[in-house]
């Protein structure tokens, strides 16, 4: 393994600013993601946490009003002054969002939107994005025996893999996931947990969450947003240890938020 | 007062109401099918009308009812889909779409004989038609399609965001997304409209009375070619439906059995309402267990 090796920067965000009409909803916002690394994103209700997430894959592009200034860097490109390709930049960066939300469809068929849609039409490849995939986040077993049923029938644990499973199936770079665990109970967020440690191996991972232990648990990196602004950002270890704002530790010992 | 006292009071009030509504509807029901049913036989449904002599069936009327309404479905349905996926999708919210809106709604609120006036107008005199099907049913296409387009725009609203943000995130184009998941999520709902709709468009006789007329050529049933003069299929071709027959016999019948002639078309016609009815909740309840079923 080469320790050294400097990771590859997916994510750079120059003073981004964002309003919702006169809302001014992001200040300033200086960042860095990198690949396999997981990104943890803290701060109290209303500071702006998905707002940010949502700007990653412009998916803040569905919200009427919004404004935005400063750059978004993916891969060295601007995506807020060049014309992005919107279907091309949401294939490349996955997101998996609060509530596992699968199709009223098959197992199978979540699996395979994506890929049938930009393209893929041969069965054996299908068949195999989905065995892969399943094993990704490790529901393989678990189902199957049942791809061709409805995936509204799987328990909210299994439907959020599946949803990331079903994100991974487009062959993103990087997994956006805002809260993917607080609607789940403790052994299905351990799962969740144990996945996302072994797909930062191969992806950019940033998550937000209101978890404490979760965040210093698993990410390599930690932002503590207030009101629209990122007070702290430092390697995980430091910013729970020994935080340099005095605002980020009173968060992070319960004493607000 | 006592808040307690208030609400009993208020609950009362509304059960009263809710119980006049159904005795009302009840006894319209009773009414009209035990004046009417007892005509309704066989050779009713299946003898065409006649204009002087006691015995005339009501067989043309009902077909041309359920042909206007099939033609009219066929228009309006793409249309008012089309509107309504425009209206929930793409329409910004702004003073343009609020306008669009109004129209829509004026479109539906006209009062039906103006529609059949300005249906006379365009469909049969301008365009120099006659009275045909095809005028009818552009006629009530006009004030069918602002309720599809409302019915399709509400379904579509109503699918859950989650569903919608699931497809865009993982880089599906807009369209493919309300192809792919906000129609077939919508579905139900719009098909449960569409047949609503259509026991209205069933039971209109106002705006056909203009422009679908008040006469219907003699038919020959074994002849499919929809260009001949004597097919039922000729949308060509005058054709008063049954509700337009109800008030012409009642009004201008020189039959001797105008009250039976009479009721048992309007039984006819409310068994095919009610139908109407039953089927769109039936199907709708169906087809959206199918969809949210556990396994
Ligand atoms: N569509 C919108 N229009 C206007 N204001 C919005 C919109 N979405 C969010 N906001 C506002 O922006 C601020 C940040 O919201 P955001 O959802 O990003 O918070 P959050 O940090 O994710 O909170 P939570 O932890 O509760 O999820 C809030 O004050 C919110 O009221
Ligand atoms: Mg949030």
């Amino acid at each position: 393994m080469q320790v050294a090796a400097a990771k590859e920067t997916i994510f750079k965000i120059n003073d981004l600013n964002l309003w919702y009409d006169d809302f001014h909803a992001l200040k300033d916002v200086n960042l860095e993601a990198l690949n396999n690394e997981i990104f943890a994103i803290i701060g109290p209700s209303g500071c702006g946490k998905s707002t940010f997430i949502k700007t990653l894959n412009l998916m803040i592009n569905m919200e009427p009003g919004v404004r935005m200034t400063g750059e978004i860097n993916y891969k060295e490109k601007n995506l807020l002054d060049s014309r992005v390709d919107l279907v091309d930049l949401r294939r490349k960066v996955g997101m998996i969002f609060q509530k596992g939300n699968p199709f009223p469809q098959s197992i199978y068929d979540n699996i395979v939107y994506g890929p049938k849609i930009h393209g893929i039409k041969k069965k054996s490849e299908l068949d195999e994005i989905v065995e892969t995939t399943l094993k990704d986040v490790a529901l393989w077993d678990e189902v199957k025996d049942r791809l061709k049923t409805s995936a509204m029938g799987l328990s909210g644990g299994q439907q959020q893999r599946l949803c990331i499973a079903r994100a991974l199936a487009t062959k993103p770079d990087v997994v956006l996931m805002d809260e993917p665990t607080s609607a789940l109970d403790p052994i299905s967020t351990l799962k969740i947990e144990e996945l996302m440690t072994e797909l930062k191996k191969k992806y950019c991972i940033v998550i937000v969450t209101h978890n404490m232990q979760q965040a210093s648990r698993i990410s390599d990196k930690t932002a503590f947003f207030l009101h629209g602004r990122v007070v702290e950002t430092a390697e995980t270890g430091k910013i729970f240890s020994n935080p340099e704002d005095k605002r980020t530790e009173d968060y992070i010992s319960g004493r607000f938020g | 007062m006592n808040s307690r006292i208030t609400d009993r009071i208020a609950t009362g009030v509304f059960y009263t109401i809710a119980a006049i509504m159904v005795a009302l509807l009840l006894y319209l029901f009773y009414f009209i099918l035990s004046n009417g049913l007892p005509q309704v036989t066989w050779d009713f449904l299946t003898s065409p009308s006649s204009s002087y002599q006691a015995g005339g069936g009501i067989r043309d009327q009902l077909f041309n009812s359920l042909y206007i309404l099939v033609i009219t479905m066929i228009i309006t349905v793409p249309l008012g889909v089309c509107g309504g996926i425009y209206m929930a999708e793409y329409a910004k919210p702004g003073k343009i779409t609020n306008f669009i809106r109004t129209c829509i709604e004026m479109l539906a609120s006209l009062p039906s004989i103006v529609v059949g006036l300005f249906g006379l107008l365009i469909f049969v005199n301008i365009t120099g038609w006659g009275y045909t099907i095809i005028g009818g049913a552009l006629a009530l296409t006009i004030f069918n399609i602002p309720v599809m387009v409302r019915v399709t725009e509400d379904a579509i609203r109503s699918v859950p965001k989650e569903q919608k943000e699931a497809s865009l995130a993982l880089g599906i184009t807009r369209w493919h997304t309300i192809k792919t998941v906000l129609l077939p999520y919508a579905f139900p709902g719009i098909l449960t409209g569409a047949i609503l709709a259509s026991g209205r468009v069933f039971g209109e006789a106002a705006a056909l009375l203009y422009t679908a007329g008040l006469s219907t050529p003699t038919l020959d049933y074994g002849n499919w070619n929809p260009f001949a003069e004597n097919s039922p299929l000729n949308i060509f071709r005058p054709a008063e439906t049954l509700a337009v027959h109800i008030w012409s016999v009642n009004t201008q019948g020189l039959i001797p059995d105008v009250r039976e002639v009479a009721n048992g078309a309007s039984a006819v016609l409310v068994i095919a309402v009610l139908l109407f009815n039953i089927l769109a909740r039936w199907l709708g309840s169906v087809i959206h267990k199918k969809l949210t079923a556990g396994k």
